[in-house]
């Protein structure tokens, strides 16, 4: 190579990696659970990511305050809601107080006439006062009557009774101390809505901070309450916490990853330039990748970077080949010449690996997918073209032919443990299929970072909460919010059915606290004025022990009630029902959506379980006006469906990606027992790999999968050097051996320390490529056919 | 205390009468009282309309038109206090009727007065006092007289079942 064409080369490589940093620098970087949704997303999964990222429920935070004494937990408890509502950065604060419950109270006892269900016309003719009244003396003879009691003289049609059981008062926590309990009477409670939106994670972090430090000061105000401990949960607490695990996991691999590579690549080669140059593809191959997906998908996800770690382990692989191949005193630039189809069939079958998930739905894979072929094109080709152009001619490396022979000794013996090698396939066939039942883990929660017990606490909490997680919910939209609650009106009335029918067990509805103008107008028109009123209730009275006399409070707030006209939102601001008002009634892009949650209903083995067929139909019949879409958004269901699809795509490009490495080996290698040899070694480690995995008890999930893949992908460049064996013994030349051995440990590094990761999609990938890679390799050379036939 | 004590009851029939101010005559339910030791007790209202309230533990529920009604007695102290107490005497579980009331009482173990006074007034600012009035193991009328002055009367009939 002349000087001229070493230095062009040099500077074509420098500008490129400018180029290529300035990109990195410029991208942006997420590490939210976004990786996780589809990219292109069905009408209902649009609606399932809209309620995960920006629905209401995403800016809840559920607190408990656990240890110590009641007293001193209500105390914090207390202590912490006036913190919380004073800092700004909730929109809602609730612990079930005295004072908010008797406000709560109060509000729907003076709202009562436009607020209960059950305020008709009919309601006050003299057979409807009559009736109410018999009920509401039925009440009073009742060991609830007592609680009644005082409230006759101003509500003897019992309206807030009305209002009460269709807030289903048993859903709230239990109290204690004054403020909301857990079911064992164990940690006091709070809810908290957060102001910042749920996909903002550093305004969710932000808040989550300000829990901590009013708890902190909360309890330091407190004598001998050490022993107090606060607990959160929520979507903000996962999506937070997951940024963390992510970022810091992320972080620890890749410079656990560099710090192995370096120790080897510094063993082997005992030469820190020589180090350097064998990383420069590493550093540019990452660098562009990073830009690539940054370029690609406007978005860099952490998760990427972390799989990227596997790519220092793979890329570094060239620049051994290469090193290994010129350390020897007879070698020259002509030694890598007979190596390099084998390399180049070796990138092209890791990129058909890779490459096939560029078209996955699943935006983790498809990341993955253009950041590794991105990767190992970009290393391979710095050293290919560029990192000779920094080698002397006859570059002082360390010659490994010594080791070479060694391991082509070894390789001899271990090919005479060659019949293991279909012991070991059909061990495996018989261990995947005596568990093909339950193979594969079908929740979408299997590839979320939220540890199992974090879930177990949300779930506990959120039982506690009397807020269980919704299993449906019916989604309405409308143009305006008059037209919105409205129909909301008439699907309370649809499902108030259903709950009769034992199809589910309730619901909640905004319209329940704040009812649609038209509704309000109707049963404001529907209160006589005073003077009819007063004559009809002697007449419904004439035979009750309850007198007109008695009850002049109720004229005067019937009398009140049809002054008083409408409410609107505002009028709830002071109420803990805003919060269940705003997390039900949004105003979007496109006009206004109110979710409305059902909950389950038991059957007679105790799980929760909702006849869909039954809800959907009911929804059908339900009239709405045009420009009102109405639809049912089964969560559970629609997040398996989301997971199921995943699964049967990675199956399919899976597939496709081993047939792609098929048809890429015939056409390079054109020869079926080649390509024989070259996948007989993949397959076996891949079913080893597998019923290694069932074997210790992982439940699969579909990164397994895509690992399979890749020790195709990757496995394939060790073994095509047995296959394409430059020896004419079938076994590669000690030094080539030698060189694919540390390129197979730095493989093994890089994907095996993944498998340490706490991140479950990390976790699969590393536990599946970093073993498989290896075996790859090991049945690769017990594979291989010594033809001396002799032992040594 | 302790002849109620030996003498469980299982089923006795009741009618309760409330006297308020609020009405002009009194009203009355009627049913069954069951009592299941140790914390059991289950009203079963048949006038003037099918009702049944279940206290156990700490949990009361009210079953009415086919609709359950849970509400726990932590929550509603007044409630706890009478339909607590009555669980109590039915049970003769004197240590808890002693944890609530100041207990006076007057007559022979056949024919005898239990007066009940809330030991926390301010707890139940509603209740003045509960009176009983039995026969041997039995108590045969319950009588919830409340600071306003409305009272409740509960007559116990014979043990059935």
């Amino acid at each position: 190579m002349t000087t001229g064409g070493r230095l062009a080369r040099f500077f074509g490589w420098l500008m490129a990696v400018v180029l290529l940093v300035v990109l990195v620098v410029k991208a942006d970087y997420s590490a939210d659970m976004s990786v996780f949704l589809p990219r292109s997303p069905t009408p209902e999964q649009a609606l399932l990511v809209d309620q995960l990222q920006e629905g209401t429920v995403s800016r809840l935070v559920l607190v408990a305050i656990a240890g110590g004494e009641m007293a001193q937990r209500a105390q914090v408890a207390k202590a912490m809601a006036a913190a919380l509502r004073s800092s700004g950065t909730f929109d809602l604060v609730t612990n079930g107080d005295e004072a908010a419950l008797a406000k709560d109270r109060a509000w729907l006892f003076a709202h009562r006439y436009l607020l209960s269900p059950a305020v008709d016309a009919q309601r006050f003719t003299v057979e409807g006062l009559r009736a109410a009244l018999t009920e509401t003396l039925d009440w009073l003879v009742s060991p609830a009557g007592m609680l009644i009691e005082d409230l006759v003289p101003r509500d003897p049609t019992s309206e807030l009774i009305q209002i009460l059981e269709r807030i289903e008062s048993g859903t709230q926590p239990r109290r204690d101390a004054g403020v909301w309990v857990s079911r064992d009477g164990q940690q006091a409670l709070l809810l908290a809505l957060t102001r910042a939106a749920g996909s903002d994670l550093d305004g969710q972090e932000a808040a989550l901070a300000e829990i901590d430090a009013a708890f902190a000061s909360a309890r330091a105000a407190l004598p001998d309450a050490e022993a107090l401990a606060l607990v959160k949960t929520g979507p903000g607490v996962f999506a937070v916490s997951s940024r963390a695990t992510i970022k810091a996991e992320v972080t620890r691999i890749a410079l656990l990853a560099t710090a192995i590579i370096v120790t080897l690549l510094l063993f082997v080669y005992r030469s820190v330039p020589v180090l350097l140059l064998g990383l420069l593809p590493v550093v540019t191959g990452a660098l562009a990748g990073i830009a690539a997906v940054s370029l690609g998908f406007g978005v860099v996800h952490g998760l990427t970077i972390g799989f990227g770690a596997t790519l220092i382990g793979e890329a570094v692989d060239y620049g051994i080949y290469l090193f290994v191949q010129r350390g020897g005193a007879d070698s020259d630039e002509a030694a890598m010449v007979g190596l390099w189809p084998t390399i180049r069939i070796g990138l092209l079958t890791s990129i058909c690996g890779f490459g096939v998930m560029l078209g996955s739905g699943f935006p983790g894979l498809a990341q993955l997918g253009l950041y590794s072929t991105t990767g190992l094109i970009a290393a391979a080709l710095v050293t290919r073209l560029v990192l000779p152009a920094f080698l002397p001619a006859k570059p002082k490396l360390r010659d490994l032919t010594a080791f070479g022979e060694a391991l082509v000794r070894m390789t001899a013996a271990l090919a005479r443990l060659r019949w293991l090698v279909p012991v070991i396939c059909l061990v495996g066939l018989l261990v995947i299929w005596t568990h093909r039942d339950g193979l594969w883990n079908d929740s979408l929660l299997a590839l979320s970072p939220v540890s199992p017990e974090a879930q177990a606490l949300d779930a506990r909490l959120r039982a506690d909460m009397g807020a269980p997680e919704a299993s449906a919910l019916v989604v309405i939209d409308a143009p305006d919010r008059e037209t919105a609650l409205g129909q909301a009106e008439r699907v309370a009335e649809t499902l108030s059915g259903l709950v009769e029918e034992g199809a589910i067990a309730g619901f909640d509805s905004p319209a329940t606290y704040l009812p649609s103008l038209r509704t309000q107008q109707a049963r404001l028109a529907s209160l006589p004025d005073r003077d009819a009123l007063a004559a009809r209730l002697t007449a419904a009275t004439a035979d009750l022990p309850l007198k007109t006399e008695r009850l002049q409070p109720f004229l005067d707030d019937v009398d009140a009630a049809r002054q008083g006209g409408p409410i609107g939102a505002d009028a709830l601001a002071e109420t803990s029902f805003a919060l269940a008002v705003v997390s039900m009634l949004n105003e979007g892009a496109d006009g206004w959506r109110v979710t409305l949650p059902l909950r389950a209903a038991e059957d007679a083995a105790g799980n929760l379980d909702m006849d869909a067929e039954r809800l959907t139909e009911a929804l059908a019949e339900t009239a709405h006006p045009d420009g009102v879409t109405l639809r049912l958004l089964q969560l559970k269901r629609e997040s398996d469906a989301l997971y199921a699809d995943y699964l049967k795509e990675a199956i399919w490009l899976s597939l496709a990606g081993f047939l792609a490495v098929l048809v890429l080996l015939a056409i390079t290698l054109r020869s079926v027992v080649a390509v024989w040899r070259v996948v007989l070694p993949l397959l076996a480690a891949v079913l080893t790999v597998t019923a290694a995995l069932i074997m210790v008890g992982q439940s699969l999930i579909l990164m397994h999968l895509v690992g399979l893949l890749l020790v195709v992908a990757v496995g394939s460049n060790y073994a095509l050097f047995f296959a394409r064996g430059s020896g004419a013994d079938g076994i590669p030349a000690p030094r080539t051996l030698a060189s694919l051995l540390f390129a197979n440990l730095t493989t093994l590094a890089g994907f095996g320390l993944l498998a340490t990761s706490s991140v479950p999609v990390l976790q699969a990938i590393g536990l599946t490529v970093g073993p498989g890679a290896f075996l790859a390799l090991l049945f690769a050379a017990m594979l291989s056919r010594p033809r001396w036939g002799r032992a040594t | 205390m302790r002849l109620l004590a030996d003498h469980p009851h299982g089923r006795v029939s009741f009618v309760e009468t409330r006297h308020l101010a609020l009405l002009d005559r009194p009203i009355e339910a009627r049913g069954e009282l069951v009592y299941i030791p140790p914390d059991r007790l289950e009203r079963h209202t048949r006038e003037p309309r099918e009702e049944s309230a279940i206290l156990d533990g700490d949990t009361l529920t009210l079953v009415r038109d086919g609709r359950r009604r849970a509400m726990s007695l932590r929550e509603n102290p007044s409630v706890a206090l009478l339909i607590g107490s009555l669980r109590a005497v039915l049970g003769g579980d004197r240590a808890r009727l002693e944890r609530d009331f100041t207990i006076n009482h007057a007559g022979t173990p056949d024919a005898w007065i239990l007066d009940l006074l809330p030991r926390e007034p301010e707890l139940t600012p509603a209740l003045r006092r509960i009176h009983l009035v039995g026969r041997g193991g039995q108590v045969e009328r319950v009588e919830m007289i409340e600071t306003d002055g409305d009272r409740s009367v509960i007559e116990i009939g014979d043990a059935r079942s």
